[in-house]
C-alpha cells in the first residue's frame, strides 16, 4: 500500500515539477534541508582557504599587495578615460533618444564545492531568494557571462550555465553589431552558434557580447570568443564555435546581476532592437 | 504494520544517511566521478535488509527528495527509483541475508541495474541528454563496495546494538 502510495506521489511530484513549475516552494523546503549537507561538503574546501589566508608569509601578502595596487593604478587610469567616454555616451544616447543606462544592482556570491548530476552543467550558489535572487537572473564572472539562475531556495540558489545544452543565450558580434544565439554543448570550453549564413562577416577571434535581446540578460557583457568557423558550400550555414569567456570551471566567487527593470520575464525592449542594427 | 521501537540506534542511522548523501556530491577528480558509487541506495539496500521494520519505503522517499534537490534532478526521480529498490529489497531481504557475500553482491548489483533504468528512463522522458555509458560504471564500482559497506554497517550495528 505505502509502495503504491509513494510511486504514484513520487510520479506525480515529476510530472508536476516538470511540467508545471508548481512546486518551487516544496522545491525551497527541501532545498533548506540540503543546505547543511552542502555546508559540509564545502567545509574542507572552504576550511582549506581560510587556512590559506591566515597562514600566508608576510613577504606573500606584500607581494600581493604591491600587485593588486599596481592593477589598481592601471584601472583608475582607465576608469577616467571611462568616466568622460561614459558622459559623452550619454550625452549622445541622450541626444537620440534612447533609454540605455549604464550602471547595474550587483552582488557577489559564492559557489560552493557540490558536485551535481555529472552531465548537466549546474552549479550551486551560497546566496538564495532571501539575497532577492530570482529565477532567470543572469550570473557573470570576472571575465564575462557565466550562465543564470534557474531555481532559488531561502539560502541557495541553482544556476545553469551557458554550455548546458539545454541553455541560449543572445548574442552580437562585438565587431560589427551582427545579432545570433549561442547555445550550450555540454562541453565547457565550447559553445555552438548554428545560425551565422555562410557569407556572414565573421572572423576567428571575435568577441560576442550579450545583445540584450530577449530582455534577461543585461548587454554588452563578454560572453565567448570564435574559436573555429567551418563553411561547407552545400550548407546553409557555417559551423561556427566558440569559446566562453568566463571560466566556467576555475571561477569561485561569482557576481550576481539586477538589469535595469528587476522583471524576471521582461519582454525585449523595443528601443535596444533598433540600435543593434549594424 | 511497522512497531517502531523509538530511539536506539535513530541518530546512528540518521548519520550513515548523512554520510552516504555527503559522499554522493563531495568533489571528485574529473576520471573518478564516472566511477561514483551510488552511496545513498547502498546504504538504503543495508538498513532494509538488517532493520526491515525501521527503515522503508518511507524513508527512501524523504532521502530520494533530498538527493534530487542536492543532484539538480527533477523532484521525484531519485525518491521513486529508491521507493522501488526499497520494495523490493523488503520483499526477498530474508533471502539475500543468508546468501554468501559474491552472491549478495550480485543480487544487490541486480537491484542497482534497476535503480540506474530507472533514472535513465525518467531523464529519457523529460529529454536531459547524457552519455548512456556513463551510467553503468557506478553499478560496477557500488557491486563491489557492496561488501564493505555491509561488513561496515554490520559492525557499527551490532556495536551500538541497533535492533
Amino acid at each position: 500500500m505505502r509502495f503504491i502510495a509513494t510511486f504514484v506521489l513520487a510520479i506525480l511530484l515529476m510530472t508536476l515539477d516538470h511540467r508545471f513549475q508548481y512546486l518551487k516552494d516544496l522545491r525551497a523546503a527541501v532545498s533548506v534541508v540540503a543546505y547543511p549537507i552542502q555546508t559540509l561538503v564545502n567545509f574542507p574546501v572552504s576550511a582549506g582557504e581560510w587556512m590559506d589566508e591566515s597562514f600566508s608569509t608576510r613577504e606573500s601578502l606584500l607581494a600581493e599587495i604591491t600587485t593588486l595596487k599596481t592593477q589598481q593604478l592601471l584601472y583608475d587610469v582607465r576608469l577616467q578615460k571611462l568616466a568622460a567616454l561614459e558622459s559623452e555616451n550619454m550625452r549622445l544616447r541622450h541626444l537620440l533618444d534612447s533609454s540605455f543606462k549604464v550602471g547595474e544592482r550587483v552582488l557577489i556570491a559564492e559557489l560552493l564545492a557540490v558536485d551535481m548530476e555529472p552531465f548537466s552543467s549546474q552549479v550551486v550558489l551560497n546566496k538564495g531568494s532571501r539575497h532577492d535572487l530570482y529565477p532567470g537572473q543572469p550570473l557573470l564572472d570576472a571575465s564575462g557571462v557565466m550562465g543564470q539562475i534557474t531555481k532559488t531556495g531561502p539560502l541557495t540558489s541553482t544556476a545553469m550555465l551557458i554550455t548546458d545544452p539545454h541553455h541560449a543565450i543572445p548574442v552580437a558580434v562585438n565587431r560589427n553589431g551582427l545579432r545570433t544565439i549561442a547555445i550550450g554543448t555540454g562541453n565547457p570550453d565550447e559553445l555552438d552558434i548554428p545560425h551565422f549564413p555562410n557569407n556572414a562577416d565573421i572572423q576567428v577571434g571575435d568577441l560576442l557580447v550579450s545583445s540584450g535581446l530577449g530582455g534577461r540578460f543585461p548587454r554588452g557583457y563578454p560572453v565567448a570568443n570564435i574559436t573555429h568557423i567551418e563553411i561547407d558550400p552545400g550548407q546553409p550555414f557555417a559551423r561556427v564555435t566558440a569559446k566562453p569567456a568566463a571560466e566556467l570551471q576555475r571561477s569561485r566567487e561569482v557576481l550576481l546581476v539586477w538589469p535595469r527593470e528587476p522583471l524576471p520575464h521582461a519582454a525585449p525592449e523595443p528601443a535596444e532592437t533598433e540600435e543593434e542594427q549594424p | 504494520m511497522a512497531h517502531v521501537t523509538r530511539g536506539g540506534g535513530m541518530i546512528i542511522i540518521g548519520l550513515s544517511f548523512l554520510a552516504a548523501l555527503v559522499l554522493t556530491v563531495i568533489p571528485l577528480p574529473s576520471w573518478m566521478v564516472a566511477f561514483r558509487p551510488e552511496w545513498l541506495a547502498l546504504v538504503m539496500i543495508y538498513w532494509c535488509m538488517a532493520l526491515p521494520h525501521r527503515v522503508g519505503i518511507l524513508t527512501a522517499f524523504c532521502l530520494g527528495l533530498i538527493l534530487d534537490i542536492l543532484k539538480g534532478a527533477v523532484m521525484g526521480q531519485h525518491a521513486l527509483a529508491l521507493v522501488v529498490v526499497a520494495f523490493l529489497t523488503l520483499k526477498v531481504y530474508q533471502q539475500i541475508r543468508i546468501y554468501p557475500m559474491w552472491q549478495q553482491a550480485l543480487s544487490i548489483m541486480g537491484l542497482l541495474i534497476l535503480y540506474q533504468v530507472l533514472i535513465i528512463w525518467i531523464n529519457g522522458i523529460i529529454d536531459v541528454r547524457s552519455s548512456a555509458w556513463n551510467y553503468w560504471l557506478p553499478i560496477f564500482s557500488s557491486s563491489l563496495l557492496w561488501p564493505w559497506i555491509y561488513l561496515l554497517l554490520r559492525d557499527i550495528r551490532r556495536h551500538f546494538g541497533i535492533k
